[in-house]
């Protein structure tokens, strides 16, 4: 399976992510630089990994200015394609500016950055990404943000939860004032999902944490 | 040339922290009279072009780019630069 990384002036945690898929899952990989001709048809690969960071700055609004890439486009061809897009960190909000998922990253509550260990109880194991966990099962992963807040109003929400988007929630107190809880969402279609902790970061023992390496099997097992 | 300042702030619906903390400290200073702090940002653009076509292409960029309409409002004037 081949998948891009794609990179903005900024993103910080390429590198992990490609650690993850290509050092330990053993998978094609590769960092797709945001101006590059590659950039501009995504469709070769078989999944688009948004990694983290703090892209253009954090200006603006975190993510936003990633919106004015050429390869923005290309990334939401490739989203409605229906092959797996997965934003982390500043890649989730880049995918919430973008409107390839719903809501938005507000400053955390208490206006500090946090970082550290956090337990997600997995809310859908039925999907692309989560399909390798077990319904309500819980899981230690990394997060470090300071836009972490993760908003969104009453309506969405409601639809949100009929739509079975929600895929992470934070079952102890690292929430930092999200919105029911919300530590990862997807799409109505379920191939795009976005989510604040970190899961490149828990794929070896030697990190401490290992939880996250399903996500990255969840999709192989679906896309193979 | 014109000189269009845009005001952002958080939606109504959406707390706001950093006002929260600064509507704290003024109490804590002793303005007791403040009732509610909300902290935004001002955008000052200066743009070229038809007087006709520069609210609606303001409003674009708003909407497009400078303001995310799922946390903010903005309001916006035009003025002579």
């Amino acid at each position: 399976m081949k998948f891009a990384i794609l990179v903005f002036p900024g993103s910080s945690c390429d590198v992990d992510m490609h650690r993850a898929v290509h050092d330990v899952l053993g998978e094609e990989a590769s960092y797709v630089w945001h101006t590059d001709k590659e950039a501009e048809d995504l469709s070769n690969f078989d999944a688009v990994l948004v990694p983290g960071g703090a892209s253009y700055g954090d200006y603006l609004r975190p993510g936003a200015l990633a919106k004015g890439s050429k390869a923005m486009a290309s990334l939401c061809a490739f989203a409605a394609s229906g092959k797996p897009v997965l934003g982390v960190g500043n890649g989730f909000q880049i995918l919430t500016e973008a409107h390839l998922l719903p809501g938005a990253l507000l400053q955390n509550k208490g206006l500090k950055f946090k970082s550290g260990t956090t337990k997600l109880s997995v809310q859908n194991a039925d999907s692309l990404f989560t399909a390798e966990y077990e319904q309500g099962e819980d899981i230690t992963i990394p997060f470090a943000h300071q836009y972490g807040n993760y908003y969104v109003d009453e309506e969405t929400l409601a639809d949100m939860k009929a739509n079975n988007q929600i895929a992470f929630t934070y079952a102890d107190h690292q929430d930092q004032g999200s919105t029911d809880k919300i530590a990862g969402v997807l799409n109505k279609e379920g191939n795009v999902l976005g989510m604040m902790p970190l899961p490149e970061r828990a794929v070896e023992e030697v990190l401490g944490h290992v939880d996250g390496l399903r996500l990255f099997k969840s999709i192989l097992k679906r896309v193979e | 040339m014109k000189k269009v300042n845009v005001y952002v702030t958080l939606r109504e619906s959406v707390v706001d922290p950093q006002g929260t903390a600064a509507e704290q400290a003024l109490h804590n200073m002793g303005y007791e009279e403040v009732k509610s702090v909300r902290i935004g940002k001002l955008i000052e653009l200066e743009i070229d072009g038809a007087e006709s076509e520069i609210e609606s292409r303001v409003d674009e960029m708003c909407k497009e780019l400078l303001v995310n309409r799922v946390i903010e409002d903005y309001r916006f004037e035009i003025e002579e630069a």
